[in-house]
């Protein structure tokens, strides 16, 4: 009884915004699936501009969060684990990419990473590198908006770590680094894999920076945000749509498989 | 229990609905310019190559008619050839090429363009001609980085036609949005070249220079420039005054200081 | 059950001053954790096990972390079998996974991550055994402690008791010379708490090398150990047998907790019979006492408790309600304040703690003789 008189409580002046919130989000989403051209739908995502626009999008992604991983993990766990000056700061700086407008990260890029760049004209001088205009420029680009997501998922899970467990670990007669490798590392597994996922859905969705410092070029740095933007400018808005659509669905995908992982991090706390 | 908790909930709610009515009701209303009623806001839609010069048109324009003002928003003419026929609210719309004001003339969204402009193409190269580009053959060597705009772009479609017709085999390192990110690529010394038009060669200033283009004068490398009220234009009377002003001598006056030639 | 003292053997501790030996440990340890000030001496023979009884928050289990290595001492020396494994004026530390020590934690640390042969396992895969060989050994300690068959299952799977003894055996499979067990029992529900007490007694009964368990509770302490050190404030405050500090408590929390007197015996139905042959009635003994061992002939291993307070004496045999009357002689009178333990010798020794006026007025003298009665009601009954 007194239950469903609890449940009825929901007041109106809560439920009507929270349903326009939702309208507001959901709209955009089904007005794309509204307008999606299912009658070529094959056709547009099976051209050549596409393919090679998804093919390349996959490559780049894939490599993007393999970068972020192999630097931003051992960054988290330093952030986690050790004390020293500046380490607010330096957190605050591995954060960066995720509130700064893209476009701003691409100038920033190729500041740092460009031909003239602080460190891209040592590159170029001494080892010959090239980093704009080229596919492994578009991975730099995308890793360095991806990090921030594997930075914070990797340093929260390597603080909630049960310390207990490493300490009993050590009188077993496990070194720091088999420590870390047999108990601490599958321990945050999960919790990485979370981060890395979310990372690779935000590199794969990359344009500001990616056009901005890799250039746009088919094949080489043309990936598939970049692509749908030119081909809505070339009035191909069918493939435009159904590479959105491609996108949609990926992200959706990866959010609805990760659910409580991102949304509650303690939800899902190792025992 | 939790009436006064919902009471002050539901009064800040009323407020804030009504503060959101007020703010969408305060913009946006049509009346005829004169020194007593609201200024009027033309919102013109130009392609990037024309930033310069149209943001000082914009200004004299603004002092030779009181009571109106141009907003000026500067991208690729295919950008804002979408924009319009998506019903952006554009009063102006003036391209850098015929084929993208023809995308917004056969949807019906303008009429009758008149052409108030032309420019020509030439080689945007770094300060100084480290790499003594003499003319465009000079982009097939291996070292070479340069850049265009993206096809649909003008600048970049006349970029691609200027190559075919030299005969130059050379691949761009970057298609880019538009004209304005290619002068960018450039003066950032990412590209040691790319294909702009004259007029962005001289807004370049001291950070780059131009290297001719052997047949930038052909009739088929050059650019023109149509311009055109757009059919959902609040104020079309003002609109047509305002591409008056462009063909005016003032305003090719204007255009002349900047690079461009008369239609 | 203490260790032989000869050639070599440990030496009894006196505050302050520690003996080097050549086997088992000798601790000095001090160290400051927060508000906890840490200063024990401690000195554990090879085969003997010491139990460093305290209350919570007396730093028993920093002194067992600082044994383990996984807290460095501020000052003092930890020896084991005449290597030094932390000693700061020296500059020695040996970090916890070089020494010779297991930890049994009070929450056992099972890792989630691994079947039940691979944790016990873990310890001997660390020094480089390869797998096969590391769960080949793991096998044989989990049947040493019965869990054989539950070499496959997930840690989550077992119960408290399970996951006790496969935290001992993964504690054991990398042959420890020192064995720390932190509050072995307070993890278990009452009931299986009993017999857990008892087959851990055996196993570590069965197993050479130094053993120092870590307890607040005085039955754990006295069931698993010969030799009790307490420990309250970061201090030692007393050490000895149980006997031995019952009688003489050095503290209030020693004599609230330890200071009672447990007298061992057998329960059965209404009576427990004390070792020494003393016959108490206590109605409802033989189910207070279940979950004790069983002894032949009936009846269960029980400690019949009775707090020196509850002891009366008198001159002459008293009568009236149901009471345990017996006659002894008074030895030793203990004054503290205004109160008065008296230790009660006998068949069955027992303290009984009066007022000085009471002494006076009984004419208590040492060697006297004296009634001692103790209500039924005064007696609990707890199952060894």
């Amino acid at each position: 009884m007194r239950a469903r008189r609890a449940r009825r409580r929901l007041s109106v002046v809560v439920v009507a915004p929270a349903v326009l919130g939702a309208t507001f989000l959901v709209l955009p989403l089904v007005g794309l699936l509204w307008r999606a051209p299912w009658h070529s739908l094959v056709d547009d995502l099976t051209s050549p501009e596409a393919r090679t626009a998804l093919r390349l999008s996959l490559v780049t992604s894939l490599g993007a969060t393999l970068v972020a991983a192999c630097l931003g993990i051992p960054l988290a766990w330093v952030l986690a684990r050790a004390t020293f000056p500046g380490r607010r700061l330096v957190r605050a700086m591995a954060l960066l990419p995720l509130v700064l407008p893209p476009v701003v990260g691409g100038v920033a890029l190729l500041l740092a990473f460009g031909r003239r760049g602080l460190l891209g004209a040592w590159l170029l001088d001494w080892f010959g590198i090239r980093l704009p205009f080229t596919t492994a420029g578009a991975i730099v680009a995308e890793a360095f908006v991806a990090m921030p997501f594997l930075v914070i998922t990797a340093e929260a899970a390597f603080r909630n770590v049960d310390r207990r467990y490493e300490d009993a670990a050590r009188t077993l007669g496990a070194r720091p680094a088999t420590v870390f490798r047999r108990v601490t590392l599958p321990l945050v597994a999960p919790a990485l894999v979370a981060g890395a996922v979310l990372g690779w859905a935000r590199a794969l969705g990359e344009f500001g920076a990616t056009i901005t410092f890799a250039g746009n070029a088919p094949g080489r740095t043309q990936t598939v945000p970049l692509e749908v933007f030119l081909a809505l400018e070339s009035g191909r808005s069918g493939v435009a749509i159904s590479l959105s659509l491609v996108l949609l669905v990926v992200c959706l995908g990866v959010l609805v498989g990760l659910r409580e992982r991102w949304l509650g991090p303690s939800a899902r706390a190792e025992p | 229990m939790t009436t006064m908790a919902s009471r002050t909930r539901s009064g800040t709610l009323v407020v804030a609905v009504m503060m959101a009515v007020a703010a969408a009701c305060g913009s946006g209303s049509s009346t005829r310019p004169s020194a007593t009623s609201p200024p009027v806001t033309l919102g013109v839609f130009a392609a990037s190559s024309l930033t310069e010069a149209f943001t000082d048109i914009g200004r004299r324009y603004a002092k030779a008619v009181p009571g109106t003002k141009a907003e000026l928003d500067f991208e690729s003419s295919s950008d804002l050839a979408r924009k319009i026929n998506d019903g952006a609210p554009a009063d102006v719309f003036v391209s850098a090429d015929e084929p993208n004001m023809d995308k917004v003339v056969s949807a019906g969204n303008a009429a009758a363009p008149k052409i108030v402009s032309r420019n020509r193409l030439q080689l945007l190269v770094a300060k100084g001609n480290p790499k003594h580009f003499t003319g465009l053959a000079d982009l097939e060597h291996p070292d070479v980085l340069f850049v265009l705009c993206a096809p649909e772009v003008p600048c970049g479609r006349l970029g691609a036609r200027a190559l075919r017709k030299a005969g130059v085999v050379a691949e761009p390192a970057s298609l880019e949005a538009n004209v304005k990110a290619v002068v960018s690529k450039v003066t950032l010394g990412e590209a040691d070249a790319g294909i702009v038009y004259v007029t962005d060669v001289l807004a370049s200033g001291a950070s780059a220079e131009g290297v001719d283009i052997a047949d930038a004068a052909d009739a088929d490398l050059e650019a023109l420039y149509p311009a055109a009220v757009v059919r959902q234009s609040t104020h079309p009377d003002d609109a047509h005054r305002f591409i008056d002003f462009v063909l005016s001598p003032e305003g090719q006056g204007v255009l002349a200081r900047f690079g461009f030639r008369g239609p | 059950m203490a260790g032989p003292v000869g050639p070599g053997g440990a030496l009894e501790t006196v505050a302050g001053s520690v003996q080097h030996t050549t086997t088992g440990l000798t601790a000095s340890v001090v160290l400051r954790r927060g508000d906890l000030r840490l200063d024990v001496d401690l000195a554990v023979a090879a085969g003997d096990v010491t139990a460093v009884l305290g209350p919570n928050g007396a730093g028993k289990t920093t002194l067992l972390r600082a044994l383990a290595g996984l807290q460095p001492l501020d000052a003092g020396r930890i020896v084991l079998d005449g290597t030094v494994l932390d000693d700061p004026e020296l500059g020695t530390f040996v970090p916890p996974d070089r020494r010779p020590v297991g930890v049994v934690f009070q929450d056992y640390r099972l890792f989630p991550h691994q079947s039940v042969l691979d944790n016990v396992a873990f310890g001997l895969r660390s020094r480089g055994w390869s797998r096969r060989r590391a769960r080949l050994a793991a096998t044989g300690w989990l049947e040493r402690v019965g869990l054989e068959d539950r070499a496959g299952a997930r840690t989550a799977e077992l119960s408290g008791g399970q996951a006790q003894r496969v935290a001992l055996a993964r504690a054991l499979a990398t042959e420890p010379r020192l064995l720390l067990l932190d509050e072995p029992l307070s993890a278990l529900d009452a009931s299986s708490r009993a017999t857990t007490r008892r087959e851990l007694r055996r196993h570590l009964d069965a197993w050479p090398g130094v053993r120092v368990v870590v307890t607040h509770d005085p039955f754990e302490a006295a069931a698993l150990a010969s030799h009790l050190v307490v420990v309250e404030e970061g201090r030692v405050v007393q050490s000895g047998t149980l006997s031995e500090i019952s009688a003489r408590p050095r503290s209030p929390w020693v004599a609230d907790l330890v200071g009672v007197n447990l007298l061992r015996g057998q329960a059965a139905g209404d009576r427990v019979v004390v070792e020494g042959g003393l016959v108490l009635s206590v109605p409802g003994a033989g189910a207070a006492a279940a979950g004790g061992a069983s002894v032949p002939g009936g009846g269960i291993e029980v400690f019949a408790v009775v707090h020196p307070r509850a002891v009366a004496l008198h001159r002459q045999a008293p009568e009236g309600s149901p009471r345990n009357v017996w006659a002894g002689t008074a030895a030793a009178l203990d004054r503290e304040g205004d109160r008065v333990r008296v230790q009660v010798g006998g068949p069955s020794p027992i303290v009984a703690e009066v007022t000085t006026a009471a002494v006076t007025e009984l004419g208590l003298a040492d060697g006297g003789p004296v009634w001692v009665s103790v209500k039924a009601t005064e007696v609990t009954v707890h199952p060894v």
